[in-house]
This record gives structure tokens, C-alpha cells and sequence, in this order.
């Protein structure tokens, strides 16, 4: 009798690890899988779930603050693109600070070569190349760097999982992401907590190349858009060497609007507003 | 009086009946005190030097949040023979610069090879490092390389010398709260760094310099003056004491009576908590070269009492009777003095202060329950008269007696000569100069002043009054204006400017066409040139370290000679002149760690004249007091007060510069030398209270103290002199001041107070 009773509370402890192991995928079935092979999985599957979206819009306002508590802020517009089979095309327009108002930022991002980079300076009426091919300096003087805030491409980074811990209500998966680049990137590696469920990123560590912890990025305020696609609402960066810190606002998020492939060229650069 | 006499009897009558409870009990003490002394900590903070609210230091504190930056670690380097811009020296920089990258708590490497060089190239604005693998760098490369290095301001006397014999790189670190273990591992990593690159580059010396690195100093030196001088110091006094004493079992007593005091008063100072540096590093020394005196004065009378036939006991007990009030006296007024270390506006100068007074008062308690307990205890035995001590203090009395006029005016006259040198004193701290050439910081630092560029530096934060203003024509054009009146100044030899930067990218803008490396005019075309510029560089590259979040301010930094502290100020001023003569929106005085250093010695003699006036003025009082005769109490304050000014006059000629040291000198030597004079007068005055006439009294007062007070200053000047060997500036300068002003005292107490007081006293009667 006992042995009866025994068997469905034995399935009910089998089944979140068999949601486990099928979520982890067929790797791990067939072999026990690696660390490197978990890691890649999520990112995968990460950038899988984040695709289709086609394009948004939406607004940047950015509030920097130093050790000293003196703030200042940044306001800016951002249209991206999704490119089939490359990386996703943006475009930044500044609206604040007011001397820069109209200047515009155009990044094609690539899966394995350097992003390529325009600026659009309203007062010379021109476009110039940035030739930097290091995108983790810092963006407009606030503790993000352009590699922060773009949507990271897999085949850029390597891979580790690490373990599973709680994150608030949610269970997160925290694994290291290791740059394939090192010049490219000013950091040695990444540990980024994601929650099972949806894959949202709610923290990332970036640490130097010296290996120390330099600084710490928590997400927020999380939406759902065409019943697919989270975006952040909050993002806070804190450098843990400087005491320095920026809260960047997202709003205004609206998805496959009418903005066209030929806003995402040198051309189109120079009409936007 | 009287009972206090009954009383103090009754008291040694227990302490000698009870003489094995006393040791037990004061051994027990001993060892619960001691117990503290492994809390004893070490700073290597040279920022510890400044009190919380000392204004210089706030505005460099405030500085350092803006930009970010906080230390500087300067590494030099410099091939043996030839130009820096070789493929083999410029790989070796190159090299030297990724690994400074990992330097534990650096947020920026600024060097020769990764100097964000910006060019145009077609219609585009390049930005590079200047070298990208040297080694395969062909000559032209090379040749065209060196031209943009020497040509560019930011590089050339900076980063480069403008000879191109050295080569520099600045790291930049931003310590923790809690800085000590920082300083040990970030310094660590940058001499394994160096001791490697040797090895790799034997053909190229490497040198390290920079306020990141002092701090390590800081700590060895502490460490340096405890270990090694203190024992010095300790052996001089057991020697000293056997010489004097002569007497083993006499010795012993005084060397377990000094050890105790010694090891209560570190315990006491670890269960305090108290953390030690190289300005308090010397209190185990002044402790024992102070505390000796007490225990000296004790045993001598008690040996001397044996000698004349006294039982052991009762020569101990007379001696008590003898000197316990002049002992008690002489540790209370200098307790006073150390304790207005106070004062000061450097708190290590409080630790030093406040243990050194609780020593002496440790000293005097042991003196009283310990050492008569010992003495009772040991087989102490008379030494052997000496005949020929007293007879060469009576044959001085005698001199001093017959030339008394004559030596009161040639004294008096010295005193004034030498005092006259206090005008040529000029006060400076200069914290390139802290230690002295045994230290490798300091080898390290000359020759990076020598070859490739000044280590004392003027900051300025200059602000444009608006958001996003620094790209203004007018804010550019005026601190442009500045920087280049800084350029003309002969005590400079480089600045750094944000105006620079601007100029470059118009010029880069414009095909690298050398006529437009001037100001751009259209402010949003600036901003928008920056903006471009800020994107193009790479991590830890930015020029947050040079411009504040809101683009409001610019930091500008003037490297210059090495200068004494009032050049500085007046630097300083001349540049806060021009700004409101030129430019009065960014008037502003400068900043930085030369600046708060140059203004170190005048907080802390401010600070400290008023406390060494009142220290002055309670102990001569106690002395009134003391002696019953307002009279003879005025007379001490001559031998009192002249020793500390004739050394200072003498400094004057000697060395001229005097920094954080002068500004305690007085207080801590008056306290020793007032012991003097207090013994001295108190038995002139018991003479002539047995009815001698003046020049008799005298030649008792000398016949009785004579040889005590030339025992104690012997010991203190040997004390003193010793310490004075320490690497660190404020404690030799210390050490030496100290002792000429000791030495000054016996001169004044030997030579000047006799004839003083004979004329004074003839006058009266």
C-alpha cells in the first residue's frame, strides 16, 4: 500500500527536473552537457526568443550622477531595425544635451566583425566614420558603454554556465560570457543573471581586464510587447571603482512601425531629426 | 605640607614593606597592558597627515569625485643609451602599458604608446593609439611617430621627455575606503611588473614614482624607524645608565623600570587603537628617552645616600622623599607640553602628543612603585665615590662664578645673533622631499624631476557657470589664455589643457591642415566635434578624468618645478590674480596634493602657536607655584624659552627650510628642558633659603645637580640625535631640532641662568 501512495509524490519531485533537463534541451540528453554548451544554449535561445520583432521605437533618458551628487542628463530617441541573418541596425538621435540636439548615431551591427559606426553632426551637415572598432568607452560621458546598451550578438562572446539561484520571485540561470574580441571589448567577462521563464536579463556584472569587478547593471520594470518581446524599463549602472552611476529610462516603446531600411544608411542619416 | 610629608613616608614605608606584592602586582598590570600592544596598527595613508576639515584637502577631495581620478602611479622608462623611439623601447612601453592595465585598483593608463592620436584620414576623423606594434614599425613609422609625440602637448614633457630620452606612463587608481591593503597589493603588482620588464629589457632602466606609491613608503618608513631605531635607542640608554650608575643591579632596575613603561604604554596605545606613522613612529623613542630621567634621578640619590653610609632602605627612602616632588613636578609639566600636541592640525601629532605624555606619566607611577620596590629587592651595593665629578662641577662654578658678566653678555649676545637667523627660516613641506635617498621613491622620484617631468602639479577645476558650456568660445578662449600664461611662467613645464584637445580636432576636422589648430567658433559645432571624438575612444580612454558629467567644467594641470611651499602659494595667487584680472567667471584657487601639502606646516604652526603659548604659560605658572617666587619663576622663562629660538635661529643658517616639525619643536622640547630648570632652581633656591649668598648658592646648586642634569641631557640629546636618523624629513628634522634646542638648554641652564640670577639677586639685596 505504502509503495502505492510513494509513487506520484516521487513523479511530482521528477517533474520540474524533467522541465529542466527538456528546456536545457537535446544536448543534455544525449551527453551530459557542458558548462560552455548550457551557456550557449540560453544565449541561443535568448537571441531566438528576441527575434521577429522587426523594428521599434522608443526613448532614452539618461540621469548621470558622480561621487560629488552632481547630476546631469541626457535625452535621446532610438529606432532599430532587425536584419535578417546580421546584426540589428540602430539609430540614435540626441535630443539633450541641447548643443548636440539633432546629432544621430548610426551603428550596423554585425554577428562576428566590428559594429560600423556613423555620426551625423547637424552643425557641419555631415557624416563622419567612427573608427574605433572598441565600442566599450564610455557613451556620452555616462557610466554605459555603447557594447552596454546594443543587444549582445552570440556569436561574439563565449560562454559558461555557472549554477541557478533565486532572483527576486523568479529563478535566474547566472552564466559568464567571455568577449571573442578581447581588444574589442574593455572587459574581460560579463556574469549576467537571466530568469528561466521569460529569459530577461535583470543583472549583469562587468569585470575589468584586471578581473576586478567594475561595475554592476540592474534591469527593471520589465513589459511585454506583441505578446512576445520584453523590454526593459529601467536600467542602472553603478562603477563600484568611481562611485559613479547612470540610471537610463526607457519609454515610448512602439514596435513595427513605418520606419524604413533607407533611415538605417549614411543617406538616411542625415534626414533624421 | 606636613601631612603630605607624613603621608608620603607612610607610602614608602608600605611600597618598601610590600615590596614583592608591589612587583607582582606591577608585573600583572605590565602584562594586561601589554596584552594591547597586538592591535598596534600601521597607515600607510599620507593623507592621514591632514586633519577632516582641513579645507585644501576637501577641495582636492572634491576634485578627485568630479574627475574621478584620485592616485597617480608614474612609471619611467628609459633606455641606457639612445632615443625612446626605438622599436625595442617602444614595444618595451608598449608591453609595460597592457600589463599596467591589471594594476589592482586602476581605472586609466595614460602612456607614450596608447595616446589616443586623432588624424584625419580622407573625410573622416581617425582616432589610434599612437603605437600599435612597435616591433615591426619600419624607421619612417618610427621617425613620423617621435614627431607627433614631441609636437603634442599632451604627450611632450608629460608622457615623453622633450629630449625623447625617456618615456612616461601615468596609471591612475582610485582607492578603496579602506586604502591600507589597497596601497600594499597595487604597489606589490607594479614592482613584480617592473622587476619583469628588467629582466625582459635589461638594456632599460625602469623607475616608479607618483603619490600611489608614497603611501607604501609611508608604512616602511613607520616600520624602519620602530624596528631599527628604537632598539638604538634602547641599547644607548642601557649603556648610558651602566656608565653612570655603575652599578650592574642598578642598571637592571632602570632597564626593567624603562621596559615596563615602554610596553604598558604600546599596549595602552593598541588598546586604543591607535594606528602608527611615520610622524608618531618615534613615541617608543621620546617614550624611553623621556621616561629614563625619573628612574635616574631616584636611583643616583638613592646610591648616593649608600655611599654615605646609609642601609639600603633608607637610602630609598630618602631618595623618594628627595624627589618625589621634583620628579612629580617635571612629568607633569611635561606631560602639559606633549599634551598641546593636541593643537595640532595633524592628527598623528595628537597620537604622538597624547602617548608620549601617557608614558611619561607611566614613568613616573613605575618610578614611585616599582623601581623602590626592585631597588629593596636587588643587592644593590654603593659604588665607589668618584672624586673627580664633583670636583670639575665645582672647578666649572668657579668659572662660571668669576666671568659671570662676561658670560651673561656673550650669551646673551649668541642668543641674539642666532635668534636672528629665524628670518631666513622659510616654511615648506614638499612631499617629493619626505624621505630621504635610502628609499627607493626617492631615487626613483629625482629622476623622473630630472628627466622627465615635474611631480608637483597646480589642479583647477575650471567652470564654464553652464551645462554643456565648456564648448563655448569664450570659456575655450579664456582657459586657453590661461594655459598659455601658465606656459610662460618659468616655474612651469607643462600643462595640460582641455582647450588643446579642441584645437586638435578642429584640425583634424579640416584635413589636418595646420592653420585651423586653432579654437573652434560655432559652439555646437565644438560639442558636436567632442561628441564624435568621445565615441571614437576606447575603454578607460575617455575624458571623464578631464571634463565633469555635465560638460560644465574642465580640469586643467600645471606640472611645475619642484618649488618650496610659499613659491607654490605664490604661484597659486598669481594664477587666482590673473583670473580675476582676465578671466573672473573661472576665478578659482587651484587644488591638488602639492597645493594641500604647501599649505601644511603654516595650518599646523597656526594651530599649534597658541597651544605651545598656553603650555608655555601653565607650566611657567606650575613653576611659580611650585617655587613660591614670582620672582624666580619670570627668571625661567629665559633658559626656558630661548633655547627653542636660538635653534630655530640656527636652523635658519644652517638649513633655512623647515616643514610639519617646526610646527611641534617648541612645544615638545620646552617640556623637556623646563625639567632642567626646574631642578636647578629649586636647589638654588634651597640654598639660598639655608642662608648662602648667590655665587655660594650657586656653586651648591651645581655641586647637586650637576652632574644629573648633564646625565639626563646626555641621554635626552642621545635620544634625540638617534631618532634623527629616521629617512622621514619631519621626524630627522625633529630629532634634530630637538637636540640643538637640549643642547641650547644646558648651555643656557649652565651658563646664562647662574650669572642671571647672581645679578638679579645682587640687585635686590
Amino acid at each position: 500500500m505504502r509503495r502505492i501512495h510513494a509513487y506520484p509524490v516521487r513523479l511530482l519531485l521528477l517533474a520540474p527536473c524533467l522541465i529542466l533537463l527538456s528546456w536545457l534541451g537535446t544536448p543534455l540528453l544525449a551527453h551530459s552537457a557542458t558548462p560552455e554548451e548550457i551557456g550557449l544554449k540560453i544565449a541561443t535561445d535568448t537571441s531566438a526568443r528576441g527575434d521577429g520583432f522587426g523594428n521599434f521605437t522608443a526613448t532614452q533618458a539618461m540621469v548621470l550622477r558622480n561621487k560629488q551628487g552632481q547630476e546631469s542628463r541626457r535625452q535621446l530617441r532610438v529606432k532599430v531595425l532587425e536584419v535578417a541573418g546580421d546584426g540589428d541596425k540602430s539609430l540614435m538621435v540626441f535630443d539633450e544635451p541641447r548643443d548636440v540636439k539633432g546629432t544621430a548615431l548610426l551603428t550596423h551591427g554585425h554577428k562576428q566583425e566590428a559594429d560600423d559606426q556613423w555620426l551625423y553632426l547637424p552643425a557641419l551637415k555631415r557624416v563622419k566614420r567612427i573608427s574605433s572598432s572598441n565600442k566599450s568607452g564610455s557613451f556620452m560621458g555616462s557610466e554605459f558603454s555603447y557594447e552596454d546598451l546594443s543587444t549582445p550578438e552570440v556569436e561574439k562572446y563565449t560562454y559558461r554556465y555557472l549554477r541557478d539561484e533565486p532572483c527576486g520571485d523568479l529563478t535566474c540561470t547566472v552564466c559568464e560570457r567571455f568577449p571573442v574580441d578581447k581588444k574589442a571589448s574593455g572587459y574581460s567577462r560579463q556574469v549576467v543573471w537571466q530568469d528561466k521563464d521569460e529569459l530577461r536579463t535583470w543583472k549583469v556584472e562587468y569585470y575589468d581586464r584586471k578581473d576586478a569587478h567594475l561595475k554592476t547593471l540592474t534591469i527593471g520594470k520589465y513589459q511585454q510587447y506583441l505578446d512576445q518581446y520584453w523590454r526593459a524599463g529601467e536600467m542602472n549602472m553603478v562603477n563600484h571603482l568611481t562611485g559613479k552611476s547612470t540610471v537610463l529610462t526607457w519609454a515610448d516603446y512602439q514596435f513595427r512601425t513605418k520606419i524604413r531600411e533607407r533611415d538605417f544608411s549614411k543617406t538616411g542619416l542625415k534626414r533624421a531629426r | 605640607m606636613v601631612s603630605a610629608m607624613i603621608d608620603l613616608d607612610r607610602y614608602i614605608d608600605a611600597v618598601l614593606r610590600r615590596r614583592w606584592l608591589v612587583v607582582v602586582v606591577a608585573t600583572l598590570a605590565m602584562l594586561g597592558m601589554t596584552a594591547g600592544a597586538r592591535f598596534i596598527g600601521v597607515t600607510n595613508d599620507y593623507r592621514s597627515l591632514f586633519s577632516e576639515d582641513d579645507p585644501q584637502l576637501a577641495a582636492l577631495e572634491a576634485l578627485e569625485d568630479t574627475y574621478s581620478v584620485s592616485h597617480t602611479a608614474l612609471i619611467a622608462i628609459a633606455p641606457r643609451e639612445g632615443s625612446v623611439f626605438t622599436r625595442e623601447t617602444l614595444g618595451a612601453v608598449e608591453e609595460l602599458t597592457e600589463a599596467a592595465w591589471r594594476t589592482p585598483y586602476s581605472n586609466r593608463v595614460d602612456s607614450l604608446t596608447n595616446y589616443s592620436h586623432s588624424e584625419a584620414f580622407g573625410d573622416d576623423l581617425v582616432v589610434a593609439p599612437l603605437v600599435v606594434g612597435a616591433q615591426s614599425k619600419s624607421d619612417e613609422e618610427l621617425a613620423r611617430i617621435e614627431e607627433v609625440a614631441l609636437s603634442a602637448p599632451q604627450v611632450a614633457g608629460r608622457l615623453v621627455a622633450h629630449d625623447g630620452r625617456v618615456a612616461g606612463m601615468a596609471i591612475n587608481v582610485v582607492l578603496p575606503e579602506n586604502s591600507d591593503p589597497a596601497v600594499v597589493e597595487l604597489t606589490d603588482y607594479l614592482n613584480t611588473l617592473l622587476d619583469q620588464a628588467r629582466k625582459s629589457h635589461p638594456d632599460i632602466d625602469y623607475y616608479l614614482t607618483g603619490d600611489a606609491v608614497i603611501h607604501r613608503v609611508f608604512a616602511d618608513a613607520t616600520k624602519d624607524d620602530m624596528e631599527n631605531l628604537s632598539p638604538i635607542v634602547f641599547l644607548l640608554i642601557v649603556v648610558m645608565a651602566a656608565a653612570l650608575l655603575r652599578s650592574a643591579y642598578a642598571t637592571l632596575a632602570v632597564v626593567v623600570t624603562l621596559m615596563f613603561t615602554i610596553n604598558t604604554t604600546l599596549g595602552f596605545a593598541g588598546w586604543i587603537g591607535t594606528v602608527f606613522s611615520p610622524v608618531n613612529a618615534g613615541v617608543p623613542i621620546i617614550v624611553m628617552t623621556v621616561a629614563v630621567a625619573d628612574s635616574i634621578h631616584i636611583v643616583t640619590a638613592a646610591l648616593a645616600g649608600m655611599s654615605r653610609g646609609l642601609g639600603r632602605n633608607e637610602a630609598i627612602a630618602e631618595s623618594l622623599r628627595s624627589n618625589t616632588w621634583p620628579v612629580f613636578l617635571t612629568s607633569v609639566t611635561t606631560a602639559i607640553a606633549f599634551l598641546s600636541l593636541n593643537a595640532s592640525d595633524s592628527p598623528p601629532f595628537h597620537v604622538l602628543g597624547n602617548l608620549v605624555a601617557f608614558g611619561v606619566i607611566c614613568a613616573l607611577v613605575y618610578s614611585m612603585t616599582l623601581l623602590p620596590a626592585l631597588l629593596s629587592i636587588l643587592p644593590l651595593r654603593a659604588p665607589r665615590a668618584r672624586a673627580d665629578r664633583p670636583g670639575f662641577f665645582d672647578r666649572f662654578a668657579t668659572f662660571v662664578i668669576a666671568r659671570r658678566t662676561f658670560l651673561l653678555w656673550f650669551v646673551a649676545l649668541s642668543a641674539v645673533v642666532l635668534v636672528m637667523g629665524i628670518l631666513r627660516i622659510e616654511l615648506t613641506d614638499n612631499w617629493t622631499e619626505y624621505f630621504d635617498d635610502r628609499y627607493a621613491f626617492r631615487r626613483d622620484t629625482d629622476f623622473v624631476i630630472e628627466n622627465l617631468t615635474g611631480m608637483e602639479s597646480l589642479e583647477y577645476s575650471l567652470n564654464a557657470g553652464r551645462e554643456g558650456g565648456i564648448t563655448d568660445p569664450g570659456y575655450l578662449r579664456e582657459v586657453d589664455a590661461f594655459a598659455e600664461w601658465f606656459r610662460g611662467q618659468p616655474e612651469v613645464t607643462h600643462v595640460q589643457a582641455f582647450p588643446d584637445i579642441m584645437k586638435r580636432l578642429n584640425k583634424n576636422m579640416h584635413g589636418d591642415d595646420p592653420a585651423f589648430y586653432r579654437l573652434p567658433a560655432d559652439p555646437e559645432l565644438a560639442a558636436q566635434y567632442l561628441l564624435l571624438y568621445e565615441f571614437s575612444l576606447p575603454f578607460g580612454r575617455d575624458l571623464n578624468d578631464r571634463i565633469d558629467i555635465a560638460k560644465s567644467a574642465t580640469r586643467m594641470t600645471v606640472v611645475m618645478r619642484s618649488l618650496s611651499a610659499q613659491q607654490q602659494r605664490d604661484l597659486d595667487a598669481r594664477g587666482l590674480a590673473w583670473l580675476r584680472a582676465n578671466a573672473p567667471g573661472l576665478a578659482t584657487p587651484a587644488t591638488g596634493v602639492s597645493i594641500v601639502f604647501s599649505h601644511l606646516s603654516q595650518r599646523n604652526i597656526h594651530s599649534m602657536l597658541r597651544s605651545t603659548i598656553v603650555a608655555m604659560g601653565l607650566i611657567s605658572f606650575i613653576l611659580i607655584w611650585f617655587l613660591k617666587s614670582l620672582r624666580l619663576g619670570l627668571v625661567s622663562l629665559v633658559p626656558n624659552f630661548i633655547p627653542a629660538a636660538m635653534s630655530f635661529g640656527l636652523w635658519g643658517y644652517l638649513v633655512g627650510q623647515v616643514g610639519l616639525a617646526g610646527s611641534v619643536m617648541t612645544a615638545i622640547a620646552f617640556g623637556l628642558i623646563v625639567d632642567d630648570t626646574t631642578h636647578f632652581l629649586s636647589k638654588y633656591q634651597k640654598a639660598r633659603r639655608e642662608g648662602l649668598l648667590p655665587p655660594e648658592a650657586v656653586r651648591s646648586t651645581f655641586r647637586t645637580v650637576g652632574q644629573a642634569l648633564w646625565t639626563t641631557t646626555v641621554v635626552l640629546a642621545a635620544g634625540f640625535l638617534v631618532y634623527s636618523a629616521s629617512g622621514f624629513e619631519v621626524s630627522w628634522a625633529l630629532g634634530l631640532m630637538v637636540t640643538i634646542t637640549i643642547v641650547f638648554a644646558i648651555a643656557a641652564d649652565f651658563l646664562l641662568l647662574p650669572p642671571l640670577l647672581m645679578a638679579i639677586d645682587r640687585r635686590k639685596s
